[in-house]
Protein backbone atom coordinates (compact mmCIF):
# COMPACT_ATOMS: atom_id res chain seq x y z
CA UNK A 1 0.00 0.00 0.00
CA UNK A 2 2.04 3.14 -0.82
CA UNK A 3 0.52 6.80 0.63
CA UNK A 4 2.10 8.54 -2.27
CA UNK A 5 0.45 11.01 -4.33
CA UNK A 6 3.16 12.44 -6.21
CA UNK A 7 5.59 14.98 -6.35
CA UNK A 8 4.92 18.51 -5.44
CA UNK A 9 7.25 21.84 -5.73
CA UNK A 10 8.26 23.17 -2.58
CA UNK A 11 8.38 26.75 -3.29
CA UNK A 12 5.51 27.14 -5.89
CA UNK A 13 3.08 23.94 -5.53
CA UNK A 14 3.45 22.46 -9.02
CA UNK A 15 2.21 18.79 -9.05
CA UNK A 16 4.16 16.14 -11.28
CA UNK A 17 3.69 12.46 -11.09
CA UNK A 18 6.11 10.07 -9.48
CA UNK A 19 8.81 10.52 -11.81
CA UNK A 20 12.86 10.69 -11.29
CA UNK A 21 13.21 14.90 -11.65
CA UNK A 22 14.17 16.79 -8.93
CA UNK A 23 13.90 20.54 -10.33
CA UNK A 24 10.79 22.28 -10.65
CA UNK A 25 9.77 22.61 -14.04
CA UNK A 26 8.04 25.92 -13.33
CA UNK A 27 10.31 27.65 -10.80
CA UNK A 28 13.94 25.85 -10.35
CA UNK A 29 12.71 24.65 -6.46
CA UNK A 30 12.86 21.56 -5.18
CA UNK A 31 10.25 18.81 -5.35
CA UNK A 32 9.28 16.65 -2.86
CA UNK A 33 7.35 13.48 -2.25
CA UNK A 34 3.35 14.27 -1.45
CA UNK A 35 1.69 11.87 0.73
CA UNK A 36 -2.07 11.30 1.24
CA UNK A 37 -2.00 11.46 5.17
CA UNK A 38 -5.49 11.72 5.37
CA UNK A 39 -5.40 7.66 3.91
CA UNK A 40 -3.07 6.69 6.67
CA UNK A 41 -4.91 7.62 9.21
CA UNK A 42 -5.97 5.06 11.11
CA UNK A 43 -3.48 2.68 9.22
CA UNK A 44 -0.35 4.14 9.82
CA UNK A 45 -0.12 3.74 14.01
CA UNK A 46 2.22 2.33 16.49
CA UNK A 47 1.14 -1.27 16.62
CA UNK A 48 1.47 -1.06 12.15
CA UNK A 49 4.98 0.12 12.89
CA UNK A 50 6.21 -2.11 15.85
CA UNK A 51 4.70 -5.19 13.56
CA UNK A 52 7.14 -4.49 10.69
CA UNK A 53 10.91 -5.67 10.86
CA UNK A 54 13.33 -4.27 12.68
CA UNK A 55 14.74 -1.84 10.07
CA UNK A 56 14.51 1.57 8.99
CA UNK A 57 11.67 -0.12 6.66
CA UNK A 58 9.30 -0.42 9.58
CA UNK A 59 8.23 3.16 8.49
CA UNK A 60 8.02 1.99 5.07
CA UNK A 61 4.51 3.61 4.78
CA UNK A 62 5.80 7.15 5.30
CA UNK A 63 8.44 6.28 2.48
CA UNK A 64 8.23 6.72 -1.35
CA UNK A 65 8.42 3.23 -2.67
CA UNK A 66 5.66 1.44 -4.93
CA UNK A 67 6.59 -2.23 -4.28
CA UNK A 68 9.16 -3.97 -2.18
CA UNK A 69 12.69 -2.91 -0.51
CA UNK A 70 15.18 -3.95 -2.69
CA UNK A 71 17.81 -3.30 -0.40
CA UNK A 72 18.58 -1.86 3.76
CA UNK A 73 16.94 -5.39 5.40
CA UNK A 74 19.18 -4.76 8.06
CA UNK A 75 19.91 -1.17 7.73
CA UNK A 76 18.60 1.64 10.37
CA UNK A 77 16.85 0.70 13.75
CA UNK A 78 20.39 1.41 15.26
CA UNK A 79 20.79 2.46 19.16
CA UNK A 80 18.97 5.02 21.11
CA UNK A 81 21.15 5.17 24.51
CA UNK A 82 20.81 7.10 27.38
CA UNK A 83 24.18 8.76 27.49
CA UNK A 84 24.61 8.51 31.41
CA UNK A 85 28.49 9.47 32.12
CA UNK A 86 28.39 12.04 29.62
CA UNK A 87 25.22 13.76 30.57
CA UNK A 88 26.85 14.01 34.31
CA UNK A 89 30.03 15.68 32.29
CA UNK A 90 27.53 18.27 30.92
CA UNK A 91 25.54 18.46 33.74
CA UNK A 92 22.20 17.07 32.37
CA UNK A 93 19.57 14.99 33.51
CA UNK A 94 18.29 13.80 30.03
CA UNK A 95 20.90 13.42 27.94
CA UNK A 96 20.65 10.78 24.58
CA UNK A 97 22.32 9.32 21.43
CA UNK A 98 21.30 8.79 18.23
CA UNK A 99 23.95 6.42 17.03
CA UNK A 100 23.98 6.01 13.65
CA UNK A 101 27.70 5.48 14.28
CA UNK A 102 26.94 1.24 14.06
CA UNK A 103 24.58 1.81 11.11
CA UNK A 104 24.49 -1.36 8.88
CA UNK A 105 26.72 -2.02 6.51
CA UNK A 106 28.44 1.29 5.99
CA UNK A 107 28.25 2.60 9.59
CA UNK A 108 26.53 6.08 8.68
CA UNK A 109 23.24 7.72 8.85
CA UNK A 110 23.78 7.22 4.57
CA UNK A 111 22.20 3.90 4.64
CA UNK A 112 18.83 5.65 5.58
CA UNK A 113 18.63 7.90 2.27
CA UNK A 114 20.59 5.32 0.20
CA UNK A 115 18.17 2.17 1.08
CA UNK A 116 15.46 4.57 -0.22
CA UNK A 117 17.26 5.82 -3.32
CA UNK A 118 18.22 2.77 -4.79
CA UNK A 119 14.94 0.62 -4.38
CA UNK A 120 13.52 3.81 -6.23
CA UNK A 121 16.18 3.63 -8.73
CA UNK A 122 15.35 0.26 -9.46
CA UNK A 123 11.86 1.16 -9.19
CA UNK A 124 12.46 3.06 -12.43
CA UNK A 125 14.51 0.94 -13.93
CA UNK A 126 17.55 2.17 -13.59
CA UNK A 127 20.75 0.35 -14.68
CA UNK A 128 23.38 2.56 -13.38
CA UNK A 129 23.34 4.85 -9.90
CA UNK A 130 25.72 6.88 -8.32
CA UNK A 131 26.62 9.88 -6.16
CA UNK A 132 28.36 12.66 -5.24
CA UNK A 133 29.59 12.25 -1.84
CA UNK A 134 31.94 13.70 1.03
CA UNK A 135 32.59 10.07 1.88
CA UNK A 136 29.88 8.15 3.85
CA UNK A 137 27.81 8.47 1.01
CA UNK A 138 29.73 6.83 -1.86
CA UNK A 139 30.86 4.31 0.50
CA UNK A 140 27.05 3.65 1.78
CA UNK A 141 25.59 4.08 -2.42
CA UNK A 142 28.49 1.54 -2.95
CA UNK A 143 28.25 -1.21 -0.71
CA UNK A 144 23.84 -1.47 -1.64
CA UNK A 145 24.85 -1.03 -5.54
CA UNK A 146 26.97 -4.08 -4.45
CA UNK A 147 24.40 -6.31 -2.80
CA UNK A 148 21.58 -4.91 -5.23
CA UNK A 149 23.99 -6.22 -8.15
CA UNK A 150 23.51 -2.61 -10.36
CA UNK A 151 26.10 -0.56 -12.02
CA UNK A 152 27.85 2.43 -9.12
CA UNK A 153 29.92 5.43 -10.20
CA UNK A 154 30.82 7.45 -7.06
CA UNK A 155 31.93 11.20 -7.28
CA UNK A 156 34.34 12.34 -4.46
CA UNK A 157 36.37 15.51 -4.03
CA UNK A 158 40.52 14.27 -4.58
CA UNK A 159 41.27 15.09 -0.54
CA UNK A 160 39.05 12.49 1.13
CA UNK A 161 40.24 10.71 4.66
CA UNK A 162 41.91 7.13 3.34
CA UNK A 163 38.97 5.53 5.01
CA UNK A 164 36.33 6.64 3.24
CA UNK A 165 38.26 6.68 0.22
CA UNK A 166 38.94 2.59 0.78
CA UNK A 167 35.43 2.46 2.03
CA UNK A 168 33.88 2.53 -1.38
CA UNK A 169 36.73 1.33 -3.42
CA UNK A 170 36.33 -2.07 -1.56
CA UNK A 171 32.71 -2.63 -2.53
CA UNK A 172 33.97 -2.02 -6.40
CA UNK A 173 32.21 0.79 -8.17
CA UNK A 174 33.87 3.14 -10.59
CA UNK A 175 35.36 6.07 -8.38
CA UNK A 176 36.32 9.38 -10.20
CA UNK A 177 38.47 11.89 -8.04
CA UNK A 178 37.70 15.16 -8.50
CA UNK A 179 40.03 17.77 -8.03
CA UNK A 180 38.20 20.89 -5.78
CA UNK A 181 35.50 20.68 -3.00
CA UNK A 182 32.84 18.62 -2.46
CA UNK A 183 30.14 21.80 -4.43
CA UNK A 184 32.70 21.24 -7.27
CA UNK A 185 31.88 17.46 -7.34
CA UNK A 186 27.74 18.78 -6.83
CA UNK A 187 27.72 20.52 -9.41
CA UNK A 188 29.40 18.30 -12.07
CA UNK A 189 26.65 15.30 -11.14
CA UNK A 190 24.27 17.77 -12.07
CA UNK A 191 25.56 17.69 -15.57
CA UNK A 192 26.24 14.14 -15.44
CA UNK A 193 22.80 13.16 -14.62
CA UNK A 194 21.57 15.60 -17.42
CA UNK A 195 24.18 14.29 -19.78
CA UNK A 196 24.21 10.42 -19.20
CA UNK A 197 20.89 9.03 -17.39
CA UNK A 198 22.09 7.90 -14.85
CA UNK A 199 20.37 7.78 -10.93
CA UNK A 200 22.39 9.80 -9.32
CA UNK A 201 20.67 9.62 -5.65
CA UNK A 202 21.46 12.51 -3.91
CA UNK A 203 20.90 14.91 -7.15
CA UNK A 204 18.16 13.60 -9.21
CA UNK A 205 16.86 11.26 -7.11
CA UNK A 206 16.63 13.36 -4.60
CA UNK A 207 12.89 13.79 -3.85
CA UNK A 208 12.97 9.75 -2.98
CA UNK A 209 16.80 9.82 -1.47
CA UNK A 210 15.85 12.66 1.33
CA UNK A 211 12.93 11.07 2.65
CA UNK A 212 15.02 8.18 3.91
CA UNK A 213 16.26 10.66 6.48
CA UNK A 214 12.85 10.83 8.14
CA UNK A 215 13.49 7.30 9.78
CA UNK A 216 16.57 9.08 12.19
CA UNK A 217 13.60 10.79 13.41
CA UNK A 218 10.85 8.13 13.26
CA UNK A 219 13.08 6.36 15.62
CA UNK A 220 14.04 8.29 17.78
CA UNK A 221 10.77 9.20 18.77
CA UNK A 222 9.84 5.25 18.92
CA UNK A 223 12.47 5.00 20.95
CA UNK A 224 12.26 7.73 23.10
CA UNK A 225 8.91 5.63 23.72
CA UNK A 226 6.81 7.72 21.70
CA UNK A 227 7.63 10.99 22.67
CA UNK A 228 9.43 13.58 20.93
CA UNK A 229 12.92 15.15 22.53
CA UNK A 230 12.55 18.71 23.59
CA UNK A 231 16.48 19.18 22.03
CA UNK A 232 17.09 17.28 19.02
CA UNK A 233 21.10 18.60 17.53
CA UNK A 234 21.75 17.51 14.11
CA UNK A 235 24.73 18.01 11.84
CA UNK A 236 24.20 20.45 8.80
CA UNK A 237 26.20 19.35 5.73
CA UNK A 238 24.21 19.56 2.53
CA UNK A 239 20.77 20.30 4.57
CA UNK A 240 19.07 16.54 3.95
CA UNK A 241 18.75 15.29 7.50
CA UNK A 242 17.64 18.49 9.63
CA UNK A 243 14.62 19.36 7.76
CA UNK A 244 13.76 15.86 7.51
CA UNK A 245 14.06 14.80 11.36
CA UNK A 246 11.64 17.63 11.44
CA UNK A 247 9.41 16.13 8.97
CA UNK A 248 9.27 12.63 10.86
CA UNK A 249 8.41 14.88 14.25
CA UNK A 250 5.55 16.94 12.72
CA UNK A 251 4.35 13.35 10.81
CA UNK A 252 4.55 11.27 13.76
CA UNK A 253 2.49 14.55 15.90
CA UNK A 254 -0.21 14.87 12.33
CA UNK A 255 -1.04 11.16 12.65
CA UNK A 256 -1.15 11.14 16.47
CA UNK A 257 1.23 9.00 16.74
CA UNK A 258 3.15 11.13 19.36
CA UNK A 259 1.95 14.52 21.80
CA UNK A 260 3.22 17.74 20.20
CA UNK A 261 5.38 19.06 22.79
CA UNK A 262 6.81 21.66 20.30
CA UNK A 263 10.06 19.91 19.51
CA UNK A 264 13.52 22.01 18.70
CA UNK A 265 15.87 21.54 16.24
CA UNK A 266 19.34 22.56 16.44
CA UNK A 267 21.81 22.85 13.43
CA UNK A 268 25.63 21.96 13.85
CA UNK A 269 28.44 22.86 11.25
CA UNK A 270 32.06 23.43 11.59
CA UNK A 271 33.40 26.92 12.41
CA UNK A 272 35.25 26.54 9.14
CA UNK A 273 32.35 25.97 6.81
CA UNK A 274 28.94 27.24 8.61
CA UNK A 275 26.76 28.85 5.47
CA UNK A 276 23.94 28.03 7.29
CA UNK A 277 24.60 28.51 10.85
CA UNK A 278 25.87 32.16 10.03
CA UNK A 279 22.58 32.91 8.21
CA UNK A 280 20.61 31.46 11.38
CA UNK A 281 22.62 34.20 13.43
CA UNK A 282 22.14 37.03 11.04
CA UNK A 283 18.42 36.06 11.06
CA UNK A 284 18.12 36.36 6.94
CA UNK A 285 17.48 32.75 5.04
CA UNK A 286 19.92 33.96 2.54
CA UNK A 287 22.51 31.21 2.84
CA UNK A 288 26.24 32.73 1.38
CA UNK A 289 28.44 30.07 0.12
CA UNK A 290 31.71 29.69 2.02
CA UNK A 291 35.12 27.87 0.58
CA UNK A 292 35.18 25.71 3.47
CA UNK A 293 38.36 25.19 5.23
CA UNK A 294 37.87 22.26 8.30
CA UNK A 295 38.58 18.95 9.33
CA UNK A 296 34.96 17.96 9.68
CA UNK A 297 35.52 16.96 5.75
CA UNK A 298 32.23 15.32 6.24
CA UNK A 299 30.43 18.32 6.07
CA UNK A 300 32.71 20.61 4.51
CA UNK A 301 29.74 21.53 2.04
CA UNK A 302 29.52 25.36 1.33
CA UNK A 303 27.02 25.63 -1.33
CA UNK A 304 24.37 23.44 0.89
CA UNK A 305 21.65 22.69 -1.64
CA UNK A 306 18.80 22.34 1.26
CA UNK A 307 20.36 25.31 3.52
CA UNK A 308 17.23 27.24 2.96
CA UNK A 309 15.09 24.48 4.38
CA UNK A 310 17.58 23.59 7.05
CA UNK A 311 17.18 27.29 7.89
CA UNK A 312 13.41 27.28 8.16
CA UNK A 313 12.70 24.18 10.10
CA UNK A 314 15.24 25.38 12.70
CA UNK A 315 13.28 29.06 12.66
CA UNK A 316 9.95 27.25 12.60
CA UNK A 317 10.64 24.92 16.01
CA UNK A 318 12.56 27.73 17.72
CA UNK A 319 15.56 26.28 18.10
CA UNK A 320 19.16 27.80 16.72
CA UNK A 321 22.49 26.92 15.19
CA UNK A 322 25.94 27.00 16.51
CA UNK A 323 29.76 26.21 15.01
CA UNK A 324 32.70 24.15 16.27
CA UNK A 325 36.36 25.03 15.74
CA UNK A 326 38.12 22.09 14.81
CA UNK A 327 39.75 21.78 18.17
CA UNK A 328 36.65 21.83 19.61
CA UNK A 329 35.36 18.77 17.18
CA UNK A 330 38.41 16.55 18.30
CA UNK A 331 38.05 16.95 22.06
CA UNK A 332 34.31 16.24 21.47
CA UNK A 333 35.25 12.89 19.72
CA UNK A 334 37.23 11.95 22.59
CA UNK A 335 35.20 12.84 25.03
CA UNK A 336 32.20 10.96 23.43
CA UNK A 337 34.42 8.04 22.84
CA UNK A 338 35.48 8.07 27.03
CA UNK A 339 32.33 9.13 28.50
CA UNK A 340 30.48 6.79 25.85
CA UNK A 341 32.38 4.21 24.24
CA UNK A 342 31.30 5.75 21.22
CA UNK A 343 33.69 6.39 18.03
CA UNK A 344 32.47 8.74 15.84
CA UNK A 345 33.25 10.91 12.79
CA UNK A 346 34.31 14.62 12.75
CA UNK A 347 31.21 15.25 11.88
CA UNK A 348 29.66 13.68 15.42
CA UNK A 349 32.16 15.57 17.21
CA UNK A 350 30.86 18.65 15.36
CA UNK A 351 27.53 17.76 16.79
CA UNK A 352 28.69 17.21 20.07
CA UNK A 353 30.49 20.21 20.59
CA UNK A 354 27.82 21.99 19.25
CA UNK A 355 25.28 20.82 21.51
CA UNK A 356 27.49 21.77 24.53
CA UNK A 357 27.83 24.81 23.67
CA UNK A 358 24.04 25.20 23.19
CA UNK A 359 23.89 23.88 26.89
CA UNK A 360 26.65 26.33 28.73
CA UNK A 361 24.78 29.13 26.42
CA UNK A 362 21.51 28.62 27.98
CA UNK A 363 19.60 27.61 24.89
CA UNK A 364 19.11 24.25 25.70
CA UNK A 365 18.05 23.97 29.25
CA UNK A 366 19.94 21.08 31.27
CA UNK A 367 16.96 19.82 32.80
CA UNK A 368 15.15 19.06 29.45
CA UNK A 369 15.13 15.58 27.15
CA UNK A 370 18.15 16.43 24.45
CA UNK A 371 19.33 13.76 21.88
CA UNK A 372 22.55 14.36 19.93
CA UNK A 373 22.41 12.78 16.25
CA UNK A 374 25.84 11.11 15.90
CA UNK A 375 25.77 10.22 12.23
CA UNK A 376 29.23 8.35 11.33
CA UNK A 377 31.93 6.25 12.61
CA UNK A 378 35.46 7.11 13.88
CA UNK A 379 37.33 4.43 12.05
CA UNK A 380 36.92 5.58 8.92
CA UNK A 381 38.71 9.37 10.05
CA UNK A 382 41.80 8.23 11.51
CA UNK A 383 43.81 11.04 10.10
CA UNK A 384 41.57 13.54 12.47
CA UNK A 385 42.87 11.65 15.90
CA UNK A 386 46.35 10.40 14.73
CA UNK A 387 47.90 12.64 16.62
CA UNK A 388 45.97 13.09 19.75
CA UNK A 389 46.23 9.60 20.79
CA UNK A 390 50.24 8.78 20.83
CA UNK A 391 51.39 5.33 20.76
CA UNK A 392 52.64 3.97 24.37
CA UNK A 393 56.01 2.83 24.31
CA UNK A 394 56.62 -0.63 23.56
CA UNK A 395 57.86 -2.97 26.28
CA UNK A 396 59.20 -6.85 26.23
CA UNK A 397 57.07 -9.70 27.52
CA UNK A 398 58.39 -9.76 30.91
CA UNK A 399 56.56 -8.92 34.45
CA UNK A 400 59.43 -6.79 35.55
CA UNK A 401 59.21 -4.70 32.34
CA UNK A 402 55.30 -4.79 32.70
CA UNK A 403 55.16 -3.59 36.65
CA UNK A 404 57.94 -0.49 35.45
CA UNK A 405 55.51 0.36 32.91
CA UNK A 406 52.81 0.89 35.80
CA UNK A 407 55.31 2.62 38.30
CA UNK A 408 56.09 4.90 35.14
CA UNK A 409 52.54 5.79 33.79
CA UNK A 410 51.49 6.27 37.92
CA UNK A 411 51.50 9.61 37.64
CA UNK A 412 49.35 9.89 34.04
CA UNK A 413 47.24 6.88 35.34
CA UNK A 414 45.17 8.67 37.28
CA UNK A 415 41.51 9.57 36.72
CA UNK A 416 41.15 13.51 35.18
CA UNK A 417 37.91 15.17 34.63
CA UNK A 418 37.83 17.09 30.87
CA UNK A 419 39.50 20.36 31.50
CA UNK A 420 37.69 22.53 29.10
CA UNK A 421 34.09 22.04 30.54
CA UNK A 422 32.76 24.35 32.77
CA UNK A 423 31.79 22.64 36.19
CA UNK A 424 28.66 20.91 35.95
CA UNK A 425 26.00 21.77 38.16
CA UNK A 426 24.92 18.66 40.40
CA UNK A 427 21.40 19.84 40.89
CA UNK A 428 19.00 17.49 39.57
CA UNK A 429 21.46 15.18 38.14
CA UNK A 430 20.64 11.38 39.26
CA UNK A 431 22.74 9.32 41.29
CA UNK A 432 23.95 6.87 38.31
CA UNK B 1 32.59 40.63 -25.49
CA UNK B 2 30.63 37.36 -26.38
CA UNK B 3 30.86 34.24 -24.42
CA UNK B 4 29.26 31.41 -24.48
CA UNK B 5 26.23 30.46 -22.34
CA UNK B 6 25.44 26.40 -20.86
CA UNK B 7 21.82 26.13 -20.54
CA UNK B 8 20.82 23.57 -18.21
CA UNK B 9 18.32 21.15 -19.76
CA UNK B 10 14.78 22.16 -17.67
CA UNK B 11 15.24 25.57 -19.62
CA UNK B 12 16.10 24.04 -23.59
CA UNK B 13 12.19 24.56 -24.30
CA UNK B 14 13.17 28.42 -24.02
CA UNK B 15 16.21 28.04 -26.32
CA UNK B 16 14.73 25.22 -28.92
CA UNK B 17 16.96 22.89 -27.70
CA UNK B 18 20.31 24.08 -27.90
CA UNK B 19 22.59 24.32 -24.70
CA UNK B 20 24.93 26.51 -25.40
CA UNK B 21 23.99 29.97 -26.69
CA UNK B 22 26.28 33.19 -27.74
CA UNK B 23 25.76 36.40 -26.16
CA UNK B 24 27.37 39.95 -25.91
CA UNK B 25 27.42 42.21 -22.85
CA UNK B 26 29.78 43.59 -20.66
CA UNK B 27 28.96 41.65 -17.36
CA UNK B 28 26.60 38.38 -16.37
CA UNK B 29 23.53 40.64 -15.76
CA UNK B 30 23.91 42.02 -18.88
CA UNK B 31 24.53 39.02 -20.64
CA UNK B 32 21.53 36.81 -18.51
CA UNK B 33 19.43 39.73 -20.03
CA UNK B 34 20.88 39.32 -23.37
CA UNK B 35 19.62 35.47 -23.31
CA UNK B 36 15.82 36.55 -24.07
CA UNK B 37 17.22 37.89 -27.75
CA UNK B 38 17.68 33.65 -28.63
CA UNK B 39 15.66 32.32 -26.07
CA UNK B 40 12.30 34.27 -25.08
CA UNK B 41 10.97 34.15 -21.99
CA UNK B 42 13.92 32.52 -20.13
CA UNK B 43 13.83 35.44 -18.10
CA UNK B 44 11.14 35.00 -16.15
CA UNK B 45 12.64 31.58 -14.82
CA UNK B 46 16.17 33.42 -14.40
CA UNK B 47 15.04 36.58 -12.85
CA UNK B 48 12.68 36.72 -9.84
CA UNK B 49 12.90 40.74 -10.07
CA UNK B 50 15.36 43.32 -11.77
CA UNK B 51 18.68 42.50 -11.47
CA UNK B 52 17.81 39.82 -8.95
CA UNK B 53 18.00 35.85 -9.83
CA UNK B 54 15.93 33.72 -8.74
CA UNK B 55 17.13 32.10 -5.84
CA UNK B 56 16.98 28.14 -6.91
CA UNK B 57 19.75 29.12 -9.97
CA UNK B 58 23.26 29.24 -9.47
CA UNK B 59 25.51 31.31 -11.88
CA UNK B 60 28.91 30.08 -12.61
CA UNK B 61 31.60 32.25 -14.27
CA UNK B 62 34.57 29.70 -16.26
CA UNK B 63 33.88 27.57 -12.98
CA UNK B 64 33.47 30.32 -10.08
CA UNK B 65 29.99 30.59 -8.56
CA UNK B 66 29.72 34.39 -9.47
CA UNK B 67 28.26 35.20 -5.69
CA UNK B 68 32.23 34.37 -4.71
CA UNK B 69 32.71 37.26 -7.47
CA UNK B 70 30.69 40.08 -7.93
CA UNK B 71 27.88 38.85 -8.69
CA UNK B 72 25.56 40.26 -11.60
CA UNK B 73 28.45 42.95 -11.96
CA UNK B 74 31.15 40.26 -12.52
CA UNK B 75 32.95 41.52 -15.87
CA UNK B 76 33.02 39.07 -18.58
CA UNK B 77 35.63 39.15 -21.73
CA UNK B 78 35.89 37.37 -24.97
CA UNK B 79 35.93 33.52 -24.70
CA UNK B 80 34.10 33.36 -20.93
CA UNK B 81 31.91 30.76 -20.49
CA UNK B 82 28.87 31.54 -18.14
CA UNK B 83 27.01 28.07 -16.45
CA UNK B 84 23.16 28.37 -15.71
CA UNK B 85 22.89 25.74 -12.94
CA UNK B 86 20.00 24.67 -10.83
CA UNK B 87 20.85 25.39 -7.16
CA UNK B 88 19.35 22.62 -6.06
CA UNK B 89 21.61 19.76 -8.09
CA UNK B 90 19.19 18.30 -10.26
CA UNK B 91 17.83 17.94 -13.73
CA UNK B 92 15.47 15.70 -15.79
CA UNK B 93 16.87 12.46 -15.94
CA UNK B 94 15.97 10.12 -18.48
CA UNK B 95 15.11 6.20 -18.09
CA UNK B 96 17.90 4.33 -19.62
CA UNK B 97 14.93 2.26 -21.41
CA UNK B 98 13.59 5.07 -22.59
CA UNK B 99 12.79 6.11 -26.02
Amino acid sequence: MSYVIGLKCKECGHRVPVSPVHVCQACFGPYEVEYDYEKMRGKVTRESIVAGPKSLWRYRDLLPIAGEPKTGHFSGFTPLRKAQRLARELGCSDLWIKDDSCNYPTYSYKERVVSVAITKALEFGFDTVGCASTGNLANSTAAHAAQAGIRCFVMIPHDLEQGKVLGSLIFGPTMVRIRGTYDDVNRLCTEIADKHGWAIVNVNLRPYYTEGAKTHGFEIAEQLGWRLPQHTVVPTAGGTILPKVYKAYREFIELGLVADNQPKIYSAQAAGCNPVVKAIHKGIDIIEPQKPNTIAKSIAIGNPADGYYVWHAVKDSGGWGESATDREIVDAIKLLARTEGIWTEPAGGTTLAVAMKLIQQGRIPRDESIVISITGNGLKTLETVQNDLPMPEVIEAKLTEFDEFLARHQVEAKLQTHEKLPRPSRQGVPVV
Amino acid sequence: MSVKVRIPSPLRSYSGGADVIEVSGANVGEVLNGLKAKAAGIETRLFKGPNQLNRFVNVYLNDEDIRFLQNLETPVKAGDELSIVPAIAGGAAKVSDES
